[in-house]
């Protein structure tokens, strides 16, 4: 009854390509908005924000990275766990070698060590394709869990191979509790969302989701698949490096190679397939859920007041898991997003059937 | 001369184990399109079923024979849930769907075959001769160490290898798997049935699992590692072409003797562990220059 | 029949000797014609006679193995596809071959790719060039949209359109290029007649509106008959005709080949 488009007529073409074309929907937009930086602020604990809201924020930002690559250019990566490493690891190093850079921009660079280690990376998608190019990726993954670990140069030679780092401070401003974490995350987020928005509303986004649906097609229309697929792979790598940085500096402070071993790259390319290829809102649906699954499944048991050993929990989760995921994949093969949008469309029409 | 005889040969006895891991995702991938990451996880769920029969059944007139039939029972019944509940569901997904569905297939197998059967390191013992010996004594000096039971391993894996790739030249159910392989419509259109052949490459590729695990299980005990190895044969995988069962054998062998090969002379110059690495690059720096694999057909895009 | 004086231009298209083969098999075989600006050329023949490898040829998705391809007056060996996009040449497929994760008008936006330049970094704030070109491309595409009367289905996804309409965007999107020389694989393809005849009239308009010099693949002869100017008959990757539509009807060769013998 109230979520309808009817009698909002647009009167220029600019009306139209907004992002939010609905009135509704900017106002849902400026609720969400409201609810992140004043409401949750207002309410949630410190345990809540180290938890669920700063992993989760993070994660989205990765997820809508991956998405770019995998879900609006169709090329398969299971290498995301890399380039998050790349860019924590890069902004390590800019930070420590250049102290006098503000963290930020660190972050920022560290993203752009991740873009150029995508371009490398990226240059096998012009020749091979599919689950040729998924393989590939990995190689990178295990490359970069190799070189982090072996190479010692990139963690400034510490003996144990772990990295601890300081709270990030910018002007002054020391980003120590979970809070003023919370806020750096959700802004940064934010900031990505749009460009990320803006950049698969425009050329570019054609023609990534055009040499995604039919390359051949793409490439006689004059879209250079060398141009569409490589800059997929230095958008998608960029927002996964700044992730990474994210993810060590204002997520877990101190951390080793293995923190970005494969098992984070399985996660990000879910959290894209169960939020919905193809889809920015997607990332955000599928790295809520992914982050959430395993804390609820751990806290089942105690809620149920079920006595079990750490390592059958851990086993349990694993099961019930991969369960969901085929659970999901044939009941809703284009992921949350689309049960949102279904969602959108039944609202358009309520109260009334058809 | 002598060891880097020794160094080729131990990695080309590995390289025999890749290709077994290596075979099933090709059986998998030529039958149903499936590139199916959950074969380490098959591998790790066979093993631990087998030792963990054989612990219970230790007292019986026959452990081994007992709990691999078991064992085999168990696979069948996993390839049948699989198809009943995996595929047939997901049929017509595009591919990515489908690989999405076997890590959680994957998953779910990991922690399943924990559950039931536990976590901790077991060893395998089902007879394999252990130590070494020394071989062509006569051809170099002082002769090549090699390990009893990788020789033994060898000779399981490659009869392995080689009846597999008869029973997909030579036998009906070979003909139809080959049929279904190249078009799933045209194959069930003439009256193969599509269900039943999923059932019985993933039984295969469980059963080739089994006979991964356990020659793996006995080498370093069976462990929740073992499920890693498939991460250690996909290297073979683009190499070989994904529908190349000669590929498969051959990518196996290639990379098995570049890693230990690579791991011995290069190794040592850039900090060791390389072999965590190498064969995926090696991979990767082949298909540069051949993208179909070594076997693999060139597609042409037909516009 | 066609106004036989209707105005052509000099050659814009000469294709000299061409001759492709996959591994053995010999799809084309010594093929020469010449395509004048202005002209509506059609090339018919039995199915697999290789008229869509022909098409393949002229825009750069295959490269013959003999002979050469001259287009405005430039003969050019290896050319990529989006190279011959850039020279302005656009066609549409024998089997569809829309984005179909798409809506209309991203599918025919993405025609109009080549006319965009705004940088990477005003896509990514969706400022300045970046804003102002889409809303004039948008403009472009609109009149696209208008003219081939697909107004209700622009934010439609492609793979939920039937065939018929689905045609009709991907020629929508073949124009969003204002191309010079169109390329139309078997465009009414299974199409029924009042589809077939908004079909040809699309053609003709485009043809006579913005003087675009047209290439069509198409098997109703009647249609063939009606639309082009002259005809290339192809049998077994050889040329056995190639004249206006009157001559081709009385061409022995062909009504042998193809048409089959009249009563």
């Amino acid at each position: 009854m109230f979520y309808r488009e009817a009698g909002q007529f647009k009167t220029s073409y600019k009306a139209d390509q907004a992002v939010f074309p609905i009135f509704q929907d900017r106002v849902f937009v400026a609720i969400w908005l409201l609810i992140g930086f004043v409401v949750v602020p207002m309410l949630a604990n410190e345990y809540v924000f180290r938890a669920i809201f700063i992993p989760v924020i993070i994660m989205a930002l990765a997820a809508i990275g991956l998405n770019l690559l995998v879900g609006y250019c169709g090329q398969v990566s299971l290498g995301s766990g890399a380039f998050m490493a790349v860019g924590a690891y890069a902004a390590y190093n800019f930070m420590i070698r250049i102290p006098e850079l503000n963290p930020l921009i660190c972050f920022l660079l560290g993203g752009l060590s991740a873009t150029v280690v995508g371009v490398i990376f990226g240059i096998p998608s012009l020749r091979i394709k599919g689950f040729y190019l998924a393989v590939a990726t990995l190689a990178l993954q295990f490359f970069t869990d190799w070189t982090f670990s072996r190479i010692d140069w990139f963690t400034n030679y510490t003996p144990s191979g772990s990295i601890a780092v300081q709270p990030v401070a910018v002007w002054g401003f020391i980003f120590d509790s979970p809070i003023r974490k919370y806020f750096l995350c959700l802004t940064v987020l934010l900031i990505f969302t749009i460009i990320a928005k803006n950049l698969v509303r425009g050329r570019i986004g054609r023609a990534w989701m055009a040499t995604r649906d039919m390359d051949v097609a793409a490439e006689i229309i004059g879209i250079r698949p060398i141009y569409a697929k490589l800059s997929a792979f230095a958008v998608s790598s960029f927002f996964i490096g700044v992730a990474g940085a994210l993810w060590a500096f204002v997520h877990l402070g101190s951390w080793e190679p293995l923190a970005f071993d494969i098992n984070l790259s399985f996660s990000i390319l879910f959290m894209v397939i169960i939020g919905g290829l193809g889809s920015i809102v997607g990332g955000m649906l599928g790295a809520t859920f992914i982050t959430l699954l395993p804390l609820f499944l751990n806290q089942l048991p105690i809620w149920l007041g079920i006595n079990m050993s750490t390592a059958m929990v851990s086993h349990l989760e694993y099961m019930i898991f991969g369960a969901l995921i085929i659970f999901f994949l044939a009941v809703e093969p284009l992921g949350l997003a689309r049960i949102w949008q279904i969602t959108k469309e039944k609202l358009r029409l309520w109260p009334f059937p058809h | 001369m002598g060891f880097f005889v020794e160094v080729l040969l131990s990695g080309l006895m590995a390289g025999v184990l890749y290709s077994l891991v290596a075979l099933g995702f090709v059986l998998i991938f030529k039958a149903s399109g499936v590139f199916n990451f959950a074969q380490g996880a098959m591998v790790l769920f066979a093993a631990l079923t087998f030792v963990r029969l054989l612990d219970i059944l230790k007292d019986s007139f026959a452990p081994i024979t007992l709990s691999l039939i078991i064992t085999i029972a168990m696979m069948v019944m996993l390839a049948m849930a699989i198809e009943r509940l995996v595929l047939r569901p997901l049929v017509n997904q595009p591919g990515i769907s489908l690989f999405m569905a076997t890590l959680g297939i994957a998953y779910f197998l990991d922690g399943f075959g924990q559950t039931l059967w536990g976590s901790d390191i077991y060893t395998l013992d089902i007879g394999i001769p252990k130590g070494s010996i020394f071989i062509l004594e006569s051809v170099f000096d002082g002769g090549i160490l090699v390990a009893k039971e990788d020789l033994v391993a060898t000779v399981i894996a490659g009869l392995l290898v080689v009846t597999l790739a008869i029973f997909f030249q030579k036998t009906r159910i070979g003909r139809a798997l080959r049929a279904v392989a190249d078009d799933h419509q045209a194959a069930q259109s003439i009256g193969i049935p599509l269900n039943y052949i999923w059932v019985i490459v993933w039984t295969v590729a469980g059963l080739v699992a089994l006979v991964a695990g356990v020659i793996w299980g006995s080498k370093l005990g069976v462990q929740f590692s073992l499920s890693l190895i498939a991460l250690k044969a996909l290297p073979v995988l683009i190499l070989g072409g994904f529908e190349s069962v000669l590929g498969a054998i051959v990518g196996g062998l290639i990379i098995g003797a570049g890693e230990k090969l690579s791991e011995i002379y290069i190794g040592p110059y850039v900090g060791g562990g390389i072999e965590y690495w190498f064969a995926y690059m090696l991979a990767l720096g082949f298909l540069m220059f051949r993208p179909q694999g070594l076997f693999g057909e060139v597609h042409i895009d037909r516009v | 029949m066609n106004e036989t004086d209707r105005k052509l231009g000099p050659t814009i298209l000469k294709a000299e000797n061409i001759s492709l083969a996959f591994g053995g098999v010999k799809a084309l075989t010594d093929i020469s014609f010449e395509v004048k600006e202005h002209e509506i050329l059609a090339i018919i023949g039995p199915n697999g006679a290789g008229k869509s490898s022909m098409l393949n040829v002229i825009n750069g998705v295959y490269h013959p193995n003999a002979g050469s391809v001259t287009y405005k007056g430039n003969v050019r060996q290896r050319m990529k596809p989006h190279e011959a996009a850039t020279q302005g040449i656009a066609r549409t497929f024998q089997n569809i071959a829309l984005f179909k994760g798409m809506s209309v008008l991203d599918n025919i936006m993405t025609g109009r790719t080549l006319k965009m330049n705004a940088g990477f970094l005003a896509q990514c704030l969706y400022v300045g060039r970046a804003r102002n070109e889409e809303i004039e491309h948008r403009k472009k595409v609109e009149e696209i949209i208008d003219f081939l009367q697909i107004q209700s289905i622009r934010k439609t996804p492609v793979g939920r359109l039937p065939y018929g309409l689905q045609k009709r965007v991907e020629l929508g999107r073949a124009l969003a290029a204002e191309p010079t020389l169109l390329l139309l694989d078997e465009p009414m393809a299974g199409m029924n007649i009042e589809e077939k005849e908004d079909m040809s009239r699309f053609i003709l308009d485009v043809n006579d509106e913005f003087g675009t010099t047209i290439v069509l693949i198409e098997h109703d002869m009647g249609v063939v008959m009606d639309l082009s100017d002259r005809i290339v008959v192809l049998d077994y990757g050889k040329k056995i005709g190639d004249g206006t539509p009157s001559d081709i009807r009385n061409n022995k060769a062909v009504i042998d080949a193809y048409l089959g013998v009249s009563d």
